[in-house]
C-alpha cells in the first residue's frame, strides 16, 4: 500500500501569502513595542503589499501547479493579486484618519485586513477545494473582526454578530456541497473533477448537482448574492466605513476568483444545469438590489443594494464561462475596485466625530461647498452606473460582449434595463449634490492619505475608462 | 485633425474656463463666447473645404484608440452630418449670448454649456460604435445638469426623467453594438466597431436585423421623439432654461434622426422596409397629435415643444420615403426646425424674462408694445408654420413631395398637419400679440435690446436665406443622400445576397431616384 506522499513544497509559488504572512505578523508583534500612535504600522502595511505585488509579478513561465495540482500561479490569479493588493492598501490609506476619529486603537487592525489578504490571496490561487476553504476561512474569520472592531458601538457588534452567524452558517453549505463533489467524483481537486465529469466517471448524478447547488449558496452567500444577501446592508451599514469599501471590494473578488474556477474551470461539462441557477440568482440580484437601492436613504445601505446588483452584473461573465467571460471578470473587478473605494473615501471624508453625514440628504448642496467633493462623487457614481467615459462603462461593455458572443442576449438586456434602473438612484444622489441648496454646514476632514485615496480612484477610474487598452490586454493573457 | 480640433475646442474652453476666478463673471461670459463663435467659424471651414462630389467620408481621422478590441478614433463628416454640425457650434454659440442673464453660478454653467457642445458635435462625427455610444451618454451628463440645476420649479423631475428615457433606449442600442461586433467578428474574423468597415461588409439575416433595428430605433426613436415615446419632451423643454431649450430643439433632438440615416438605413435596409409601415404609422400620429396638444396648450413653451413632435414626425416621414426628395426634405427640415423651433424658444424666453410667465392668457396685444419683438416673433411663426418664402416651406414640400410618391395616404395625412400648424401657430401668436393691450403689467414692457436682436436676426437671415436659395445647401446633401438612396434601395438587397452594391454612376443626379415600392 502506498504511502500518502508529501507534496513537494513550491516556495516561489506561495511566495506572495508568505511575504504577506510575515508583514501580518511583524505588524502583530511591533504593536506590542509601540506606543499609542499606530503610523508606523500603516507604514509597513503598505510596504509589505507593494514587496507582495512585487515578488507577484517576478515569476515567470505561467501557469506553474505547485502542491500536486492544488494551487496554481496564473495570470489570473496574478490579476487577482493585484486587486487585492490595491484594495488593501487603500483600504489601509482610509483608515488611517478614520480610527483617529472613530477612536479604533488597536494594532491587530491593520495585520487582520493584512491577514484578511493572504486569505484572498490564497483563496485566489486554490485549484482545490480544501484549499478554497481554507481560504474562505481565512477570509471571513478576519472579516468578523474587522466588521465588529468598533466594540463600543451596538451596530458594529450587530453587523459582526450577523455576519458571523450568517457567514458560519454560508460555510456549513459550502462544506457539505464539497463533500458532495467529492463523493461524486473522487476527488477535491478541480482538474480531476473537470476530467471526471468529461470522461463521465460520476458515481451518481443526483450527488453532483446537490453537491454544484449548495456551492451556489455557499459562495452565493460569501459574495451576497440574491437570496442570500440579506446580511449585506446590515453589516455594510454597522461595519467601520473603510471596512465596508475593503469587504465589498477585496474579500468578493476572491470569493469570484473561486466561484469561476469552481464552476467554469472544473465544470465546464455539466454548464447548462448550473448557468440556468446562476442566470436565475443574477437576474435576482439586479432586480433585487437596484429595487432594494432606489429606497434607501443612508449612503451605505445604497452602496450595499448596489454592490448586490453589480454581483448580478459580475455573475453574468461567469454565466458567459469564455475565455473573454474571466478577462471580463477581472477588468470589471478592477474598475469597480477604484470606484468603490473612491465612493467610500468620499463618505468618510464628509464624516467626522459624532456626525458621519451618512444621510444621503445631508449631501444638500456639497456641489456648491465643496465643488471637487462633489465632482469627483459624480464621477464615482456615474461610473458605477456605467457611463461612459468611466471605468464601469468599459467593464459593462466587456461583461455584456462576453455573453453576447455565448447568446445570452435576453440575459444581457435584462441587465442593461436595471442600469437604466440604477441610474436613478445614483442620480438621486447627484441631484442631492447638485440640484439642492445647501442643508447644513459641511466639516470635511481633508486628512492627506484619504485625498490620495481619491486621487488615485479619479485616475484609476479614468484611465480604465479612456484608454483601458493596456489593462485589457493584461486581462485577457 | 482640424476636425478633432474643432469637435474638442468647447471643452477645451469649458477646461479654461475652469481656471478663472467665479467672481470675473464678465470674463467667463466673454471667454466662453468667444471661442463658441471661434468654433464656429473654424466649422464654416469645414464647409468651404467641403467636396460636394463625392458622398464619402471627408476629413477623416483614424488612429487606434482600443487596439485589443480593434475600436478606433475614427471621426469624418459627410453631406449628412456637414450642416448638423455646423448647425451645432452656430446653436451653441447663439445659446452661450442667451445665456447672459443667467444669475446663478455663471461659471459652472458656461462650462457645462461647452461640454456639451463637445458631446453633440461628437456624435455628429463619430465613425466607429464605440465613439458614438461615448459621445452619445456623453452629452447626457452636461443637459441633465443644465436641466436640473438652472431649470424651472420641476426641474428635478424633468432632469431625470430625461436623462431615464434616454438611457434606457441608448442601453438597448449598446446591446445591438456588441451583437453586431460579433456578427461581424464571426463573418469576416476582424474584430472592429468602425462603422465605414462594417456598413460595407454586414450581411445579416432579415429576422436578426429586425431585432437589431428595434434596439437602434428604440434609441433613437426615444431621441426624436417619435409618438409613443415623447412625453419627457415637453417637461423637460418647459423646465431647461432658455438655452438649454434651444439646444434640446435645436440640435439633441437631431440626434435621433440623425441616428436613424447613420445607422438604421445603411446598417438594416431591408429591415427598414420591413419596419416602413410602423414608423410612418408613428410619424403620422406624431404630426398630427403633436400638432392637436399644441393648440390646446396653455403654455408656451409646451406649445412649441409639442409642436416639434409634430415637425419631427415630418423629418421622420422623410426619411421613411426612401427617395431623394424624402431625404434631401427631411435633412433639410431637420435644419429648419434647429433653426425656426431654436429661435421659438428664444423669443419665449425673452418674454419670460420681462414677465416671469407664459402662459399665453397673461399676454396679449404686445405688438403695439414691442414692434421689433413682433416683427422678429412674426417672422418665425410664418418660418414654422412653412410660409413660401422662407426655410419651412422648402422643407416641407420636400417631404411631401417624396411622401407623395411612396403612399398618396401618409401625404395626405401628413399635408393635414400642415393645416394644423398653421392653425395653433397663428391661433398662439394672435393671443399673444394681437388683441387688446389690456394686462397692465404688459404696458412697460421695454422692446428687444440690442443683444436679443443679435440673438435673432441671424436667425432670421438664415430662414429668409434657405426659403429663397436653398440650392447651397441642398447640394451638400446631394452626394450623400443619392448614395443613402441607393443603399436602401430594395433591389441592392436580395435576401442573403450581398447588401451593399456599388454606387450606379449617374445616380448622384438632383431628384433624378426613381422610387419602386
Amino acid at each position: 500500500m502506498d504511502l500518502i506522499p508529501a507534496p513537494s513544497i513550491d516556495l516561489i509559488s506561495l511566495a506572495p501569502a508568505l511575504v504577506l504572512s510575515v508583514f501580518g505578523m511583524g505588524v502583530l508583534i511591533l504593536d506590542l513595542f509601540i506606543g499609542k500612535d499606530k503610523s508606523i504600522l500603516v507604514f509597513i502595511s503598505l510596504l509589505g503589499l507593494f514587496l507582495t505585488t512585487v515578488v507577484t509579478f517576478a515569476k515567470g513561465g505561467l501557469p506553474v501547479y505547485s502542491f500536486q495540482g492544488s494551487y496554481v500561479v496564473d495570470h489570473f490569479s496574478i490579476f487577482f493579486i493585484f486587486i487585492f493588493a490595491i484594495s488593501s492598501a487603500l483600504a489601509i490609506m482610509l483608515s488611517v484618519n478614520y480610527n483617529r476619529q472613530e477612536n479604533i486603537k488597536v494594532g491587530e487592525y491593520y495585520s487582520l485586513i493584512l491577514f484578511c489578504t493572504v486569505g484572498m490571496i490564497i483563496l485566489a490561487s486554490s485549484t482545490d477545494l480544501i484549499m478554497i476553504f481554507l481560504g474562505i476561512e481565512i477570509v471571513s474569520i478576519c472579516l468578523y473582526i474587522l466588521a465588529g472592531i468598533r466594540r463600543n458601538d451596538a451596530r458594529s457588534n450587530e453587523a459582526a454578530l450577523k455576519y458571523f452567524l450568517l457567514g458560519a452558517f454560508a460555510t456549513g453549505f459550502l462544506l457539505y456541497g464539497m463533500a458532495l463533489l467529492y463523493g461524486a467524483t473522487g476527488s477535491t481537486q478541480l482538474m480531476k473533477i473537470a476530467l471526471a465529469l468529461k470522461t463521465g466517471k460520476v458515481v451518481s448524478k443526483p450527488l453532483l448537482l446537490m453537491g454544484a447547488v449548495l456551492l451556489i449558496i455557499g459562495f452565493g452567500f460569501k459574495v451576497a448574492s440574491v437570496p442570500f444577501h440579506m446580511w449585506a446592508p446590515d453589516v455594510y451599514q454597522g461595519a467601520p466605513t473603510p471596512i465596508t469599501a475593503f469587504m465589498s471590494v477585496g474579500p468578493k473578488a476572491a470569493v469570484l476568483a473561486s466561484f469561476f474556477r469552481v464552476f467554469v474551470h472544473a465544470m465546464p461539462d455539466m454548464a447548462e444545469s448550473w448557468i440556468l441557477v446562476l442566470s436565475i440568482v443574477a437576474v435576482l440580484s439586479m432586480f433585487v438590489g437596484n429595487l432594494g437601492a432606489i429606497a434607501q436613504t443612508n449612503i451605505k445601505r445604497l452602496l450595499a443594494y448596489s454592490s448586490v446588483s453589480h454581483i448580478g452584473y459580475i455573475l453574468i461573465a461567469l454565466i458567459a464561462k469564455n475565455s473573454l467571460g474571466s478577462a471580463s471578470l477581472l477588468f470589471y473587478l478592477l474598475a469597480y475596485a477604484f470606484t468603490t473605494f473612491g465612493a467610500f473615501a468620499i463618505v468618510i471624508i464628509l464624516g467626522r466625530r459624532g456626525d458621519e453625514k451618512l444621510e444621503i440628504d445631508s449631501y444638500s448642496g456639497l456641489a456648491y461647498r465643496h465643488p471637487v467633493l462633489a465632482l469627483c462623487m459624480a464621477i464615482f457614481l456615474m461610473s458605477l452606473g456605467g457611463l461612459p467615459p468611466l471605468a464601469g462603462f468599459v467593464g459593462k461593455f466587456y461583461i455584456f460582449s462576453a455573453a453576447i458572443k455565448e447568446g445570452h442576449v435576453p440575459l444581457v438586456v435584462i441587465a442593461v434595463l436595471n442600469t437604466a434602473v440604477s441610474f436613478y438612484y445614483y442620480l438621486k444622489v447627484i441631484v442631492y449634490m447638485y440640484m439642492r441648496e445647501p442643508a447644513g454646514e459641511f466639516h470635511p476632514t481633508l486628512a492627506p492619505l484619504s485625498l490620495l485615496v481619491v486621487a488615485i480612484a479619479v485616475f484609476g477610474t479614468l484611465q480604465l475608462g479612456i484608454f483601458p487598452g493596456p489593462i485589457i490586454s493584461l486581462a485577457q493573457q | 485633425m482640424f476636425l478633432t480640433l474643432v469637435t474638442f475646442l468647447p471643452l477645451v474652453a469649458a477646461g479654461i474656463l475652469a481656471f478663472i476666478p467665479k467672481e470675473n463673471e464678465e470674463t467667463i461670459k466673454q471667454t466662453a463666447l468667444a471661442f463658441a463663435v471661434a468654433d464656429f467659424l473654424l466649422s464654416l471651414q469645414l464647409w468651404a473645404d467641403f467636396d460636394l462630389t463625392t458622398h464619402k467620408m471627408q476629413f477623416e481621422f483614424n488612429v487606434p484608440w482600443i487596439e485589443t478590441w480593434g475600436i478606433n478614433y475614427h471621426v469624418g463628416i459627410d453631406g449628412i452630418s456637414l450642416l448638423l454640425y455646423i448647425m451645432t457650434t452656430f446653436l451653441t454659440a447663439i445659446s452661450i449670448l442667451a445665456s447672459w442673464e443667467v444669475k446663478k453660478y455663471i461659471k459652472e454653467y458656461m462650462m457645462a454649456m461647452l461640454a456639451l457642445g463637445t458631446g453633440m458635435l461628437g456624435v455628429f462625427v463619430a465613425l466607429d460604435f464605440f465613439l458614438f455610444y461615448f459621445f452619445w451618454e456623453f452629452q447626457l451628463v452636461p443637459m441633465y445638469i443644465i436641466i436640473g440645476v438652472w431649470g424651472g420649479p420641476r426641474r428635478i423631475y424633468a432632469a431625470v426623467k430625461f436623462f431615464l428615457y434616454t438611457a434606457v433606449g441608448s442601453l438597448l442600442m449598446l446591446v445591438a453594438i456588441i451583437w453586431i461586433y460579433f456578427i461581424v467578428q464571426d463573418k469576416t474574423g476582424v474584430y472592429t466597431t468602425d462603422l465605414m468597415y462594417i456598413t460595407q461588409r454586414l450581411d445579416i439575416p432579415l429576422s436578426t436585423q429586425k431585432w437589431l433595428f428595434m434596439a437602434f430605433f428604440m434609441a433613437f426613436a426615444i431621441k426624436v421623439p417619435m409618438f409613443p415615446f415623447h412625453t419627457w419632451l415637453p417637461d423637460a423643454h418647459v423646465e431647461a432654461p432658455t438655452a438649454g431649450s434651444v439646444i434640446l430643439a435645436g440640435v439633441l433632438l437631431k440626434m435621433g434622426t440623425y441616428g436613424f440615416l447613420r445607422f438604421n438605413l445603411p446598417l438594416f435596409p431591408h429591415a427598414s422596409n420591413e419596419f416602413l409601415p410602423l414608423i410612418a404609422a408613428l410619424s403620422i400620429i406624431g404630426i398630427i397629435y403633436g400638432a392637436l396638444v399644441s393648440m390646446v396648450q396653455e403654455d408656451l413653451k409646451k406649445l412649441i415643444a409639442y409642436s416639434s413632435v409634430s415637425h419631427l414626425g415630418f423629418v421622420m416621414l422623410g426619411i421613411f420615403a426612401f427617395n431623394h426628395y424624402g431625404l434631401e426634405g427631411a435633412l433639410l427640415q431637420n435644419l429648419n426646425h434647429g433653426l425656426s423651433t431654436g429661435a421659438l424658444f428664444l423669443i419665449v424666453g425673452m418674454i419670460y424674462d420681462r414677465r416671469h410667465t407664459r402662459l399665453i392668457k397673461e399676454f396679449g396685444g404686445l405688438s403695439k408694445q414691442m414692434p421689433k419683438y413682433a416683427i422678429c416673433f412674426m417672422i418665425i411663426t410664418f418660418s414654422s408654420i412653412g410660409l413660401p418664402g422662407l426655410n419651412g416651406f422648402v422643407g416641407e414640400f420636400l417631404v411631401l413631395l417624396g411622401i407623395f410618391q411612396v403612399n398618396l395616404m401618409y401625404a395626405a395625412l401628413a399635408t393635414s398637419g400642415v393645416i394644423f400648424a398653421a392653425c395653433y401657430m397663428l391661433w398662439m401668436f394672435q393671443r399673444v400679440m394681437f388683441q387688446e393691450l389690456k394686462n397692465p403689467e404688459n404696458m412697460k414692457l421695454p422692446d428687444l435690446n440690442f443683444r436679443e436682436l443679435v440673438l435673432l436676426v441671424p436667425i432670421i437671415v438664415l430662414c429668409f436665406w434657405i426659403g429663397l436659395y436653398p440650392q447651397p445647401v441642398i447640394k451638400t446633401f446631394d452626394a450623400s443622400v443619392a448614395h443613402l438612396v441607393d443603399q436602401v434601395n430594395p433591389k441592392n438587397f436580395a435576401p442573403g445576397g450581398a447588401v451593399h452594391a456599388e454606387l450606379k454612376p449617374g445616380h448622384a443626379a438632383n431628384g433624378k431616384s426613381e422610387v419602386k415600392e
